[in-house]
C-alpha cells in the first residue's frame, strides 16, 4: 500500500490557482501598461490604439484578483486537492518535451523527417513497442501525409534547413 | 398573405441550393467531410472545432460553396461522433455529451450499445433537421432585420454575445472574465487597423501578424486534450458494439413514445443554442425537463432510451442553431462556428447580414448541405460504428505522436509560418492548465475570433458619440439589446434574487 500513498503525491490545486491567477494578472497588467504608453485615451482622430486594450488588460487584472482571493481562501473537497501527481505531470513532460524537439526538428530536417523519427521515437521509448514497428508506423503516417499535402492538395510542407527530401525531387 | 409568400421565397431559394450542392463532386466531398467529422469525434484531441481548423487549409484551392460544404459536414459528424465515445467509452468526447453518458454508458454495460447508439443517432438527426428548419426560414429575416444595423447595434450585439457567456457558463463568473478577456487581448497584437500603430508585440517581428485564431484553436483544444489524456494514465475500457438491421427497426419502432420529451428538448435546444455556449447547458437542461416530467424518471442514470434521446436532441439543435447567429449576423455562437466563420473570411466573403444578398449561391448551399449533410451522418453512423469504435482501440502511444504531428501540420499550413508550431505548443499548455483549472476556453477562441470587429464597431460608436456611453441606449434597438446583454450578464444574481424571494414567500403567506 506504500504504493498508493506515494502516487496522491504531487503539486496541490491552490499552488497552481494561485500560480495562474499571478501570471494572468502580470498579463493583463503588462496589457494595460503598455495600452497606456501606446495611448489610452481621446486622441486627435478619436479613440486612441490603446483605448479599448487599456479597458481589456484592466478587466483582466480585477478578474485575476478575484480569482486569486478565491484560489487562495477556498476549501477544495480531498479529491480535488492535488492538481497533478508526480506520475502523471511525468506522463505530460513525456508527450510535451519530445513535441518540442519535433517542433526544433522541422526547422532542421522538415515536417516529414521530424515526424517519422519523432512517432517512431515515442512508440519505442514510451509506448514499448519494437523498434521496425515504430519506423513503420513512422513511416507510414508520415508517407501519407506527403501524398495528401504535396501530391494531392498542392500545399507545401516546411523541409527544413537541411532538406533530406531534395535526393527524391521535392 | 405576405408571411406564406415569404415562406414560398425562401422554400424557392433552399431549392436553388440544393441545385448548388447537388453534383457529385459536392456529394462525395460531403461524404468524406461526414467521416473525417466522425473521426474527428471520436478521437481523444480533436474535435469539431480542432478539425475543421486542421482541414481547413486544404480546401483553400475549392470553390467556397463546395468548400463549406465539406467543412460544415465535418462539424456534423464531429456533433454526431461524440455520442459513440460517451456511450461506449463513458467518456465524453465533447462538454455537451457529458449528459448523454448518464444514461448511454449503462444501457451499454447491460449489452444494448446497439440501441443506445441507435436513438442516439436518430435523436441527434431530429435535433439537427429541426434547427436547420428553423434556421431556413427565421435566418433571412434576422439577416434583413440587421440590414439596419450601425456600429453602436453591432457593438451591442456582441456585447450581448460576451455577456451570455458569463451569465450563463457553469465556471466562476472571474474566470470567465479571465479567459475571455486574454482572447481579447491577442486579438489586438500587431498592427491596429485604425492608427497603424503597434500594440503588443514588443518588438518580436513574429507577432507583427498578429495572432491566428486556428493556431489557438489548435492548440487550446488539440495539444491541450493530448496532455490531459496522457496525464489520465489512458485506459480505454470500452463496450463493443455492433448495429444490426433488427435493432436498428426495433429501436425506431419504440423512439415515437419519447415525442413529448424530443419536442421539449428540441425547443430547449434551439432557443439555448441561438445564445453562445449554449450547447452544453442545453443538454443538462433538456436530461433534467425530461428527468421531471418522465413517468420512469427516478429510473434515469440506470440506462434508459428517454435518457438518452433528451440530451442528444437537445445538443443537436443547440449545435445546429448556434450558426444561425453565424450565418445571419457574422457572430459565431460556438467555437466551431468560429473557425468556419474563419473560412468565410480567409475565402473573401465578407459574414454578417449582406451575405445572403450578395452571396445567394453560397449561403442557401451551405443551408441545403446541412439537410444533406445529416441524412449523411446519420447514415454513416449507423453503418459505420464497428469501425469508428475500433479506432479508439489503438493504442494511446501511437494515436497521441500521430495527433501531435496533425495538430502541428495544421497551424503551419494556416499561414506558413514554423513560428506558428511553438505558438500551438504553448497554447497546448494554456490549454491544458486552464481546463484542469476551470476556466473556460470557448470565450478565449470567440473574443479572439471577434475580438477586431467588436473593437472596431466600439471605436466607430464611440466616435460617433464623442465618448459618450449613453449611445448604447440611444434608441429602442439598440437599447434592448443593452438591456438583454446586462440582463444576462448579471442572470445568476437575479436568479439568487428570484430563488430567495420564492423561498421566503410561502412562510410569509
Amino acid at each position: 500500500m506504500a504504493q498508493h500513498a506515494t502516487s496522491r503525491r504531487g503539486i496541490s490545486t491552490r499552488a497552481v490557482e494561485i500560480a495562474v491567477a499571478l501570471l494572468t494578472l502580470a498579463f493583463g497588467a503588462l496589457v494595460a501598461y503598455t495600452s497606456y504608453l501606446l495611448g489610452s485615451t481621446w486622441g486627435e482622430y478619436g479613440p486612441g490604439a490603446g483605448y479599448f486594450p487599456f479597458y481589456i488588460g484592466s478587466l483582466i487584472c480585477v478578474g485575476s484578483i478575484v480569482t486569486l482571493i478565491q484560489a487562495a481562501t477556498a476549501r477544495h473537497p480531498a479529491g480535488k486537492r492535488i492538481f497533478v501527481e508526480w506520475d502523471a505531470l511525468r506522463r505530460v513532460f513525456a508527450v510535451l518535451v519530445p513535441a518540442a524537439i519535433f517542433a526544433a526538428g522541422v526547422y532542421l530536417v522538415g515536417i516529414y523527417v521530424s515526424a517519422l523519427f519523432y512517432i517512431a521515437a515515442f512508440m519505442i521509448w514510451i509506448g514499448k513497442y519494437p523498434w521496425y514497428k515504430g519506423l513503420a508506423v513512422g513511416f507510414g503516417v508520415t508517407f501519407a501525409l506527403f501524398l495528401m499535402f504535396e501530391v494531392w492538395f498542392l500545399v507545401l510542407l516546411p523541409k527544413g534547413a537541411y532538406n533530406v527530401l531534395r535526393f527524391v525531387g521535392y | 398573405m405576405a408571411e406564406s409568400g415569404e415562406a414560398l421565397e425562401e422554400l424557392t431559394s433552399l431549392m436553388h441550393g440544393f441545385s448548388v450542392v447537388l453534383s457529385p463532386y459536392t456529394l462525395m466531398l460531403m461524404f468524406v467531410g461526414v467521416f473525417l467529422g466522425i473521426i474527428v469525434g471520436v478521437l481523444p484531441g480533436l474535435g469539431g472545432a480542432n478539425g475543421v481548423a486542421i482541414l481547413l487549409p486544404l480546401t483553400f484551392a475549392m470553390p467556397p460553396a463546395t468548400a463549406i460544404v465539406m467543412l460544415s459536414c465535418i462539424y456534423w459528424g464531429a456533433l454526431f461522433g461524440g455520442a459513440i465515445t460517451s456511450i461506449l467509452f463513458n467518456i465524453p468526447g465533447e462538454p455537451w455529451s457529458v449528459a448523454t453518458t448518464f444514461d448511454g454508458y449503462p444501457m451499454a454495460q447491460q449489452g444494448r450499445a446497439g440501441e443506445a447508439l441507435t436513438a442516439s443517432f436518430t435523436s441527434s438527426f431530429f435535433g439537427a433537421l429541426c434547427a436547420v428548419i428553423m434556421i431556413t426560414f427565421i435566418a433571412p429575416a434576422v439577416a434583413n432585420f440587421a440590414l439596419e444595423f450601425g456600429p453602436p447595434e453591432f457593438f451591442s450585439v456582441y456585447f450581448l454575445t460576451f455577456c451570455s457567456f458569463i451569465g450563463m457558463g457553469r465556471e466562476k463568473p472571474a474566470k470567465i472574465i479571465v479567459s475571455m478577456m486574454i482572447g481579447f487581448a491577442l486579438a489586438a497584437v500587431g498592427i491596429d487597423i485604425v492608427t497603424g500603430q503597434l500594440r503588443l508585440t514588443f518588438g518580436f517581428t513574429e507577432l507583427l501578424r498578429g495572432f491566428n485564431f486556428l493556431i489557438a484553436v489548435i492548440g487550446l483544444f488539440g495539444i491541450g486534450e493530448i496532455l490531459l489524456s496522457m496525464e489520465e494514465g489512458l485506459a480505454f475500457t470500452g463496450k463493443s458494439a455492433k448495429i444490426s438491421l433488427r435493432v436498428v427497426l426495433e429501436t425506431w419502432r419504440r423512439l415515437p413514445r419519447f415525442w413529448g420529451t424530443a419536442l421539449r428538448s428540441m425547443v430547449i435546444g434551439c432557443w439555448l443554442g441561438v445564445t453562445p455556449g449554449g450547447a452544453t447547458p442545453a443538454s443538462f437542461m433538456a436530461y433534467g425537463v425530461a428527468k421531471r416530467m418522465s413517468r420512469d424518471g427516478d429510473k434515469f442514470g440506470t440506462g434508459q432510451m428517454e435518457g438518452v434521446v433528451a440530451p442528444e436532441v437537445a445538443n443537436n439543435a443547440a449545435g445546429t442553431s448556434a450558426l444561425l447567429p453565424m450565418i445571419a449576423l457574422g457572430i459565431p455562437g460556438s467555437p466551431t462556428a468560429a473557425v468556419l466563420l474563419g473560412g468565410l473570411m480567409i475565402w473573401g466573403l465578407q459574414p454578417g447580414p449582406l451575405l445572403f444578398t450578395e452571396q445567394p449561391d453560397f449561403v442557401w448551399g451551405l443551408i441545403a448541405s446541412m439537410y444533406l449533410g445529416n441524412i449523411a451522418t446519420l447514415i454513416l453512423c449507423l453503418t459505420c460504428v464497428p469501425f469508428f469504435a475500433a479506432i479508439l482501440r489503438i493504442p494511446f502511444s501511437i494515436i497521441a505522436p500521430v495527433i501531435v504531428v496533425i495538430c502541428a501540420v495544421g497551424a503551419y499550413t494556416v499561414s506558413n509560418a514554423q513560428s506558428d508550431i511553438w505558438f500551438m505548443l504553448v497554447f497546448g499548455v494554456v490549454g491544458y492548465l486552464f481546463k484542469k483549472l476551470d476556466y473556460p476556453l470557448a470565450p478565449l477562441v470567440l473574443a479572439l475570433v471577434l475580438g477586431d470587429m467588436a473593437e472596431s464597431a466600439f471605436r466607430q460608436s464611440m466616435l460617433m458619440a464623442q465618448g459618450d456611453l449613453r449611445i448604447f441606449f440611444s434608441n429602442w434597438l439598440v437599447g434592448s439589446i443593452t438591456g438583454l446583454a446586462l440582463f444576462a450578464l448579471f442572470w445568476p444574481l437575479i436568479a439568487r434574487v428570484i430563488g430567495r424571494l420564492r423561498t421566503v414567500r410561502p412562510s410569509t403567506a
